[in-house]
């Protein structure tokens, strides 16, 4: 299974806000024994889509020199479950960011409709702590973020598009 | 005009229950952090970015949490701060009640040492 909880990046400007959508299909093996009789994505993965998101905004921002992890989830608040055929609208909005982690709100939206809200806290990994090096094989993280279409539309603060860092 | 005390700590009741998801009434002034509230060493950089936004104040990680003094063979000695390391922390943190940890100043017993009230004086003491 690719660890991958967002199909496509609908939009990113870096240090400010990603958004991205997720399709919810009968066909994924998360659905079938979550809840048997009533499939639905559990939170718990609504949550790592946003966070990956988020993570990916922080990282952008930090130039991609950051080892960034979900640190904690402050807050997390569901409205209504999400079902086969539904499309989640993610939006992460960076809320601060710091030289020893940042915060990020997320939301996701079914048909205009609040589905989730959450609060993030991402913190950085100094080196040596839990694992030396980059979190990535080199190449990795790009290939995840070009099938994510996320360079299709990303744009920096200046609204300039961004191109692939070389750090990736 | 600067904030009374009964502001500040509203503020600070209000960071560290959405901090540490503690209900209103568990938050009371002589409340240790970690003992009573439940606290983690990641919700401590949680808590520092909510008092930084709620009171617009920069907070040095050092103040709160420190390490280097409480991990220097200098200032303490088989796992006990010495007298050095004692009036080292009480520069470093006069805004802390270090009366009760100065009875028997264990480096492994710190960590449960700051109090609700403790945050509230430390924020007055950053606004003033």
């Amino acid at each position: 299974m690719r660890w991958m909880w967002v199909d496509r990046f609908t939009e990113f400007v870096s240090g400010s806000h990603a958004c991205g959508i997720k399709n919810v299909a009968l066909d994924q093996d998360v659905l079938d024994e979550y809840c048997p009789g009533f499939p639905y994505l559990p939170p718990t993965l609504i949550i790592e889509g946003m966070a990956q998101i988020g993570g990916i905004l922080v990282s952008e921002k930090f130039d991609w020199d950051k080892r960034v992890v979900l640190a904690k989830v402050a807050k997390a608040e569901f409205f209504f479950p999400a079902q086969p055929g539904d499309q989640l609208d993610y939006r992460v909005v960076l809320d601060s960011a710091q030289e020893d982690g940042a915060v990020a709100i997320g939301t996701s939206h079914r048909d205009g409709e609040l589905q989730a809200s959450i609060e993030l806290m991402f913190a950085f990994l100094e080196d040596g702590k839990l694992v030396q090096g980059p979190l990535f094989k080199p190449g990795d993280l790009a290939t995840m973020l070009r099938l994510m279409k996320m360079f299709n539309v990303a744009v920096g603060a200046d609204g300039k598009p961004l191109r692939i860092s070389d750090k990736l | 005009m600067p904030a009374t005390q009964e502001e500040i700590f509203e503020k600070v009741q209000a960071a560290l229950i959405d901090a540490l998801g503690v209900d209103e009434n568990e938050v009371t002034p002589g409340a240790t952090l970690v003992g009573d509230l439940g606290a983690e060493s990641i919700d401590f950089l949680d808590i520092v970015f909510r008092l930084e936004k709620a009171f617009g104040i920069s907070i040095p990680r050092e103040d709160l949490s420190p390490e280097d003094i409480l991990t220097n063979s200098q200032y303490v000695k088989d796992g006990v701060v010495t007298a050095d390391g004692m009036s080292k922390l009480k520069s470093r943190m006069p805004w802390a009640d270090l009366s009760k940890f100065e009875k028997n100043p264990r480096v492994q017993d710190f960590g449960n040492l700051l109090t609700v009230r403790d945050m509230c004086n430390y924020v007055e003491t950053k606004i003033s």
